[in-house]
């Protein structure tokens, strides 16, 4: 299982967290409403999920398997709290903007559900991997559903740029086309299911095509817990 | 021998969709006549628009899924659909906003459910809701009634408006048409009493003459008339119609009744709005409704009572369009619990 590339198709695409586990739906729908949220929750989320990995990867030997949910937990609500404090010393604006969501990555399923289904179970460095590519592959779906909904809801990308990534970045901010009158399906969370709806069929599409293309060449099938709970 | 097989509710019938969707939309006419003679020539275009984005997404549509797009276009389904899209949002909508919610109502609505015949939801009520939660600004702008605007909506003045034409010789159309939106007489009450006033107080203002709203009356009146048409040629079954309109009668009688200063009459619930639209044309839509008839009574009942709930207490003006949807989920459900008597058995199952 220390196969890199296998885990980082995995974790980009074969078994990415937003498409295909659908976990951790909650912040995914809730806060991709801009490009800019999107990205600062999924780099929250794709931290706490390297460290997490890393730790429970550690400690995988000493835990009790009886306790090794809380355990998890713990270690989980530590990182997330630190990467809050970071947040809100750092990028007050983002951290305002993120609200609740921000702690609410504790309860993430992609996290627990990693943490369970791989950290507990490989080395050190084969984990810190699979937690940055399942982190990139989220951050992935994240940013892109929040440039559809923000290009949809007010014609814009990268609007308050400068909440995440300092002053110099308000000159990020994209107008694609102005609207006088903001589409607010897109911004509001039906807009947002109505979107992950679309990426997973475009998603299912691109894989039938790959399929059709070579029918030959049977994909090495790795056995790994799917977890299919929705958070 | 060899029976025949088929689905509740078990009436066959000889009328084929396209022959039951094209009465639909003659029996609209009175109605579209009333609305277009009260509130103006905008309705005329929003039904050019709608059916033009409709017709060609259901095509365009239709050939992405690989099937016959002759056979799509011809049930007719889309054109219904697309009228009463059209009759439902205000006259002088922009156009963009009729191209978003027609797209939507066909594409999203109906064929990522699998077609005519498989949505759940009623596409044109969805796409109101849309439009509706969308831009809200632009969705409870009405027409004022002819009767209170100095000059009625002319064709030329319509087009200009909603294609938001801005060149000078049409400038002095469009500021003829944007002094006279108003909100309707539903909402106008629905203000009134939130501001303290009592309902008999509300009524005095110039948007009712005394019982309901100018105008809408005999809107609804028409579309009541369409609505009988159409029972009369079998191409509804009363069921539905009549719980609806029970359902508003008793529900707005009895809190008349006990409140009548904070209450609208029954008779401001049923010719406001869309209440005949809805109990006619829109909940009767033999895909999203109940089948059976006992499922069909409780449907349009469910669809009254939510009806006066939402327009007493919630917060929007006209409930139309949410009653619907919400009884649509509830379909399949009532088609579970309440079947029909198979022939040979006992009551119950």
């Amino acid at each position: 299982m220390t196969n890199y590339r296998e885990i980082a198709w995995q974790g980009l695409w074969k078994n990415n967290p937003g498409l295909v586990q659908l976990l951790g739906l909650c912040p995914l729908l809730a806060v991709t409403a801009t490009v800019t949220n999107a990205l600062g929750l999924g780099l929250a989320t794709l931290i706490v999920l390297v460290g997490s990995n890393i730790l429970v990867s550690l400690v995988r030997e000493y835990v009790p398997k009886e306790i090794r949910i809380p355990v998890f937990v713990m270690i989980i609500a530590a990182l997330v709290t630190c990467v809050q404090l970071l947040i809100n010393a750092y990028a007050y604006g983002l951290y305002l903007s993120l609200g609740i969501f921000l702690p609410l990555i504790v309860t993430n399923c992609v996290i627990i559900g990693r943490a369970e289904a791989f950290a507990s179970r490989n080395n050190v460095t084969s984990a810190a991997f699979d937690g940055l590519m399942m982190g990139v592959g989220f951050t992935a779906i994240l940013v892109v559903l929040g440039g559809m909904r923000e290009l949809l809801g007010q014609g814009t990308l990268f609007d308050g740029a400068e909440l995440l990534l300092g002053d110099w970045a308000s000159s990020l901010t994209i107008q694609v086309f102005n609207v006088d009158t903001p589409f607010l399906l897109a911004m509001l969370p039906p807009g947002a299911f109505i979107a992950m709806g679309l990426l997973i069929a475009l998603k299912n599409v691109i894989d039938d095509k790959i399929e059709q293309r070579k029918p030959q060449q049977e994909a090495e099938i790795i056995a790994r817990a799917r977890i299919t709970k929705v958070g | 021998m060899a029976f025949k097989i088929a689905s509740s509710p078990h009436v066959s019938t000889s009328l084929q969709t396209n022959k039951v969707m094209q009465r639909v939309a003659l029996c609209l006419i009175p109605g579209i006549l009333a609305q277009v003679y009260f509130f103006g020539m905008g309705t005329l275009v929003q039904i050019l628009i709608a059916v033009i984005t409709c017709l060609s997404a259901e095509a365009a549509i239709m050939k992405l899924r690989n099937k016959s797009i002759k056979n799509a276009l011809s049930d007719n389904s889309a054109l219904v659909t697309a009228v009463l899209i059209a009759v439902a949002i205000p006259p002088l909508t922009p156009w963009w906003m009729t191209v978003i919610g027609c797209f939507f109502a066909i594409v999203i609505v109906k064929h990522l459910y699998g077609g005519l015949g498989n949505n759940i939801f009623n596409p044109a009520m969805a796409a109101y809701v849309l439009l509706l939660v969308s831009f809200p600004l632009q969705m409870t702008n009405w027409v004022a009634p002819s009767e209170l605007a100095a000059n009625q909506v002319s064709i030329t003045a319509a087009f200009a408006h909603i294609f938001e034409l801005s060149t000078a010789g049409l400038d002095h159309f469009r500021i003829a048409v944007d002094g006279h939106t108003m909100a309707t007489p539903l909402d106008t009450f629905k203000t009134d009493l939130s501001m303290g006033m009592t309902s008999s107080e509300s009524l005095q203002r110039n948007v009712f003459d005394g019982m309901t709203g100018v105008g809408w009356f005999w809107v609804n009146l028409a579309y009541l008339a369409g609505g009988l048409i159409m029972l009369k040629l079998k191409v509804i079954r009363w069921h539905i119609s009549v719980g609806i309109l029970m359902a508003i009668f008793v529900c707005s009688g009895i809190g008349f009744l006990l409140n009548p200063d904070t209450h609208a009459s029954p008779m401001l619930h049923l010719f406001s709005g869309g209440t005949m639209l809805c109990a006619f044309f829109i909940a009767t839509d033999p895909v999203t409704a109940a089948t059976s008839t006992r499922g069909r009574l409780l449907f349009g009942a469910i669809i009254g009572v939510l009806i006066f709930v939402i327009r007493t207490y919630g917060g929007y003006p006209d409930a139309v369009a949410f009653a619907v949807l919400l009884a649509n989920m509830c379909a399949p459900f009532i088609d579970y619990y309440i079947r029909p008597r198979s022939y040979g058995h006992r009551a119950g199952n």
